[in-house]
């Protein structure tokens, strides 16, 4: 009788709260209640001794609109886009490639795509840096076959940003591509060059939007983080080629003008927003994001 | 003929393409470690002198380099814990249970992984400077448990999408009572999803650069130490513990999900 009456009113209340509770007050505490104070904090001011003031203003939001920030958007969103779409081009057939192959050591070669994430990404970019610097290793390369007198400047401009961002977030691109072209049903492509399709429009015809949600969700995982990564185009863009990202590192480090970074950042939630907003509508499933 | 040697046309094309991307992906990689065994001692220690192991044993006297090391291990075991504990119960939870407000909880989790790092560091910043949250180990570990946990329950989840609930029922049927079900016959079940999420929210941790910047007052993680020295020139003695930190990860990755390069065969 006990037993059946345990049974009866197994109440789901207490487990619910014992195991969602702590997640829900740590992403209350830790996600929501900062990103609550960088909206706020937008729209303060600051003092004479550079201290954040409650004093509502819209002031940091004018300032966006400075034509040198502008200019900095507008060239991060093309690092963004062209880094995004090298990531495509580049990264389409390399996954279709290993994602497709006979070899034995289909595992392996998927494994050496994510081995570079476990050295550090600073560092990484920091080896370009000293194969590509005017004393690096490449230059001394062409001097001493005498291709050269002078080095050559490869780094500090856009171009070097942009390899930076797409090294980084190359893998990225390949991991989705890889799951999305693994799943491809081989049976639908038989099927397709049966019915006479050749095989390149068995390719634009099938193969392209079977696996569009993988370009869907690559896409979303190289173009946003791009727009934030301040290393890179430290190390090798050497501040000429800056993003959204370094506007508001500086803000927060050297320019000590919290609100005006918070005003950035609040710019950089919503581009981001409505990145992930057009990937819903697009079709893609958020579950995809988390690689 | 002409077909067949077509074929293998493009098969060449498409092995020298991926050799290349490979080269690519591990060039800036093969320039850390090589220059861990240089010999030069002037900065900015690009110029290649001589093969040396000077610089791996050099590193032990450096206090500041291997204390960052000692921190940023400590950081990514103690925000591996925490993320994989509270991950894995709320994932079972979410999958379990039906209570309002679970879409919230569902879109909250999704923006750690998708907001770009650095707004989720100073948003992180401003919380700790207003809460006065002591800037260092303890706003570290709270900072990285919070971009790791999403990433342990999507792990856990994926491994729940085919989980039979009524061995659950059973188990209970038979007497035992929720929590030793849970751990008895919930977690062995779930046990490779968890592992996944773990060594993925370590990993994550120890590479982190971007939300440590903001939020680690004066407590240096080695990436950071990374960072600080980029100015100067990086020294070969943070390159050789570059060096051995990669293959310390590939021996873990190895010894830990073995049994996964089985299963993709």
């Amino acid at each position: 009788m006990a037993k059946l009456s345990r049974h009866t009113f197994r109440s789901n209340t207490l487990p619910a709260i014992t195991t969602v509770g702590p997640v829900t007050l740590w992403l209350a505490f830790f996600v929501a209640v900062p990103l609550i104070y960088v909206l706020i904090m937008s729209f303060c001011s600051l003092d004479e001794g550079y201290n954040v003031v409650f004093k509502f203003t819209l002031a940091n939001y004018q300032r966006l609109l400075d034509p040198n920030y502008i200019q900095i958007y507008g060239t991060s969103l093309f690092v963004a886009f062209i880094t995004t779409a090298l990531c495509i081009v580049v990264g389409y057939p390399f996954s279709f490639l290993i994602a497709r192959t006979t070899s034995k050591h289909k595992a392996l070669l998927y494994m050496l795509v994510i081995i570079p994430f476990w050295t550090n990404s600073l560092i990484r970019i920091y080896g370009w840096r000293t194969l590509l610097g005017t004393n690096g290793w490449i230059n001394n390369l062409l001097i001493m076959m005498n291709l050269t007198d002078t080095p050559v400047e490869f780094l500090f401009n856009r171009g070097a940003t942009i390899l930076g961002m797409f090294y980084c977030l190359f893998p990225y691109m390949v991991l989705p591509l890889y799951t999305a072209i693994e799943k491809l049903d081989k049976n639908l492509l038989e099927a397709s060059a049966d019915l006479g399709a050749k095989s390149r429009s068995t390719f634009t015809r099938v193969i392209i939007p079977l696996t569009m949600s993988g370009i869907f969700s690559g896409s979303i995982m190289v173009f946003i983080p791009s727009l934030g990564y301040f290393f890179v185009s430290d190390i090798l863009g050497g501040g000429n080629s800056d993003v959204i990202g370094n506007l508001i590192e500086r803000q927060f480090q050297s320019g000590n003008n919290w609100p005006l970074g918070a005003a950035l950042s609040i710019i950089l939630i919503l581009i981001t927003l409505l990145l992930v907003k057009l990937y819903q509508k697009l079709g893609g499933d958020m579950d995809n994001l988390g690689v | 003929m002409s077909r067949r040697i077509k074929s293998s046309i493009k098969k060449i094309a498409g092995i020298v393409f991926c050799t290349l991307v490979y080269i690519f992906l591990f060039l800036p990689i093969s320039v850390i470690v090589a220059n861990s065994f240089n010999a030069t001692t002037s900065k900015p220690y690009l110029t290649w002198k001589g093969f040396t192991f000077d610089w791996y044993v050099k590193l032990f006297d450096n206090s500041s380099l291997l204390a960052s090391f000692g921190a940023t291990i400590a950081i990514a075991v103690i925000s591996t814990l925490l993320a994989t504990a509270i991950g894995t119960i709320a994932a079972v939870g979410m999958y379990k249970y039906k209570f309002r407000g679970k879409s919230v909880i569902d879109g909250l989790l999704y923006i750690p992984v998708v907001i770009p790092e650095i707004v989720l560091g100073i948003s992180l910043l401003t919380l700790f400077s207003n809460t006065h949250i002591p800037r260092g180990m303890i706003s570290l570990v709270l900072a990285h448990t919070t971009f790791s946990t999403p990433y342990v329950i999507f792990n856990v989840r994926a491994r729940l999408s085919g989980y039979d609930g009524s061995i659950e029922e059973a188990s209970m049927d038979l007497g035992a009572n929720r929590l030793t079900t849970f751990k008895n016959i919930t977690l062995p079940v779930l046990a490779p999803g968890i592992g996944a999420g773990a060594l993925l929210a370590f990993t994550l941790s120890i590479d982190d650069v971007i939300v440590s910047y903001f939020t680690n007052g004066q407590v240096k993680t080695f990436p950071l130490k990374v960072m600080e020295s980029i100015k100067s020139g990086v020294a070969p003695d943070v390159n050789a513990l570059s060096t051995l930190i990669l293959v310390g990860t590939i021996v873990l990755v190895i010894l830990t999900q073995s049994n996964l390069f089985k299963k993709n065969k």
